[in-house]
């Protein structure tokens, strides 16, 4: 009998704690996915229903458009701003990997004098901000005359994105057993075959992780191209979208949001497919150290 | 020296390895302190960049009302945020963890969303529900027969709104970190505790927050840097106003050193921001550290 109760508030603990929780997660589904529903439903809309202050503006009534897209593309430089965009983002993944796999194998297999300070160092350059520096850079890239050309975007970035893949890719390495690399060693394998040959396809998550941190990095940033870059020509997505699309006109709002959604889609499309790499090397590299 | 030497010589281990974080090296030299160094000189020197002015650029900002301004704003603004971010995070992944775990990828996927559009892309749909004739909240507001709100016009509401995006873009981050966490507590604990006769509440506060302690504060000082050196959102929704009363440094160093010109003053705005990310950044690596032990 006793046992019987003790089973019987267990379960309804349970079925009270599982009601609570989907009442919660409702909610936060709504709070959290209401702007993008709203930019999408004003992105099909035509203007004549988007100026209408009385009907409601949660639907779409007097029919969808395309006629905003359309207008992205044949009528603004967004796809300028794509192209850039893309060369930005690739320069940065590609540059971002290289530096920081050579230096993570470098600092959890071979220590030299330092590099126990230089491990330490990288991690606090990760929690600086681009927000601290932006102003010396504008002076330095100035010097460079890389000012007002999206090159400019790909010399900086990396030091956001640099620091936290290289840790990353430390705690991914340091997990890789040492008699692996004994074994590699003693068939002869120079550390430049045995990082490529070894330790790249065993750490693959982790690398996997890395390179969409430095996608994000370089896709979503705003203060630099703000601040560098001030030609429709050089813009990235982030600026161009915030900065040219929004016209004196009261009815660009259309065009505004359809532009916002599609500048957005890449990241929520990389996301959808790789969330559980970048989640497993986002949380390991918090929680591990 | 003959080729094969210098093979040899370069082959060495320590110089191997220290040639492979070279690249790093010099990135983080020319491109992090070196340019943190050259923003100290130039807050000393006048607005032409001509004469070097001591401490003037710090004791102007003193004299200043909106910079006092944005010193509380920022504090205030990383403060309520990242304490409602902490909270949401906290709710929303332990609710996702109660779930069948059939279920738990899907809600997840959808909670994730505002962490994954760029923050300046998704403030602008906000900065169009906020927009004062067509506002899509107000027309539900008045549905309620609620007084419309002037979100972005009048101070309080145009810190609220801040406030309100920076929540909804930060919020996913807390969850993710949270939930990880929450996954690694091992399971026993809770058993031994029901068969003890714990209720929710008890296990929740004597073995669920327990557990997540140091996750929980590095989280939580993780993002009041991010907050706190936040640009973006306010850029977009506000930027600054109405009358310069919601910038935080990042935005009033931009408005002051980018768009009116005057980069030592600019430079002297930003610096600011150097002593609590530098306290921070010391406790969590601290923090880190201490993680790395125990695990």
């Amino acid at each position: 009998m006793k046992i019987f109760s003790y089973r019987n508030s267990i379960n309804s603990n349970r079925k009270w704690a599982l009601f609570a929780a989907y009442g919660c997660l409702i909610l936060f589904v709504i709070f959290f996915l209401f702007p993008p529903y709203y930019m999408l439903i004003t992105s099909l809309k035509s203007n004549k229903e988007i100026a209408e202050i009385t009907s409601n503006p949660w639907l779409i009534k007097q029919g969808l458009t395309l006629e905003h897209y359309k207008y992205l593309f044949n009528e603004t430089p967004f796809l300028t701003f794509f192209k850039n965009t893309i060369i930005v983002t690739i320069a940065v993944v590609v540059i971002s990997m290289v530096i920081s796999v050579l230096a993570a194998y470098s600092l959890s297999r071979l220590k030299f004098w330092g590099s126990g300070v230089l491990a330490t160092g990288i991690f606090l350059t990760y929690l600086v901000p681009d927000t601290l520096l932006f102003i010396p850079l504008f002076k330095i890239v100035g010097w460079l005359g890389l000012l007002n050309s999206y090159w400019v975007l790909v010399l900086v970035y990396p030091t956001l994105s640099v620091p936290f893949c290289t840790w990353l890719m430390i705690g991914y390495f340091s997990s890789i057993p040492k008699e692996i690399d004994e074994a590699a060693l003693i068939d002869g394998a120079n550390h430049m075959q045995m990082l490529l040959k070894v330790f790249v396809p065993v750490a693959m998550p982790g690398l996997i992780a890395a390179t969409i941190f430095a996608f994000t990095v370089s896709w979503a940033g705003f203060l630099y191209p703000l601040a560098f870059i001030y030609s429709e020509s050089e813009m990235v997505l982030t600026v161009g979208t915030v900065t040219t699309l929004i016209k004196g006109d009261v009815f660009h709002w259309g065009g505004l949001m359809a532009g916002a959604l599609l500048a957005a889609a890449p990241p929520v499309i990389v996301y959808a497919f790789l969330m559980d790499y970048y989640i497993a090397g986002l949380t390991s590299g918090a929680t591990k150290g | 020296m003959k080729l094969s030497n210098l093979i040899i010589w370069f082959r060495q281990k320590p110089r191997i390895a220290f040639f492979m974080c070279l690249p790093l090296i010099i990135m983080v030299t020319c491109l992090i302190i070196y340019p943190f160094f050259y923003s100290i000189f130039l807050a000393t020197l006048n607005k032409a960049e001509t004469k070097f002015v001591g401490l003037a650029n710090f004791f102007f900002l003193f004299k200043r009302e909106t910079f006092w301004l944005v010193v509380q704003q920022s504090i205030f603004f990383a403060l309520v945020a990242v304490f409602f971010k902490a909270l949401i995070g906290f709710i929303a992944a332990h609710s996702i963890n109660e779930l069948p775990s059939k279920g738990q990828r899907k809600w997840r996927g959808m909670l994730l969303i505002p962490w994954v559009i760029p923050p300046a892309l998704s403030t602008l749909g906000w900065w169009w529900l906020f927009e004062p004739t067509y506002s899509a909240l107000n027309w539900l507001l008045e549905k309620l027969s609620v007084e419309a709100i002037p979100w972005l016009s009048e101070t309080f509401w145009a810190r609220f709104s801040i406030i309100l995006v920076n929540i909804w873009v930060g919020a996913p981050f807390f969850l993710i970190m949270y939930l990880a966490a929450l996954k690694s507590i091992p399971e026993d604990l809770y058993e031994a505790a029901s068969i003890d006769g714990a209720n929710y509440w008890q296990k929740l506060f004597f073995i669920t927050i327990p557990m997540m302690k140091n996750i929980i504060s590095i989280t939580i000082l993780f993002s009041i840097i991010v907050t706190f050196a936040n640009f973006d959102i306010v850029r977009v929704l506000t930027r600054g106003g109405p009358i310069d009363t919601t910038h935080l440094f990042a935005t009033y160093a931009f408005r002051v050193g980018i768009e009116s010109g005057d980069i030592p003053l600019g430079a002297a705005v930003s610096l600011f921001m150097f002593p609590v990310l530098a306290i921070l950044s010391f406790i969590i690596l601290r923090n880190v550290r201490k993680r790395a032990n125990e695990v």
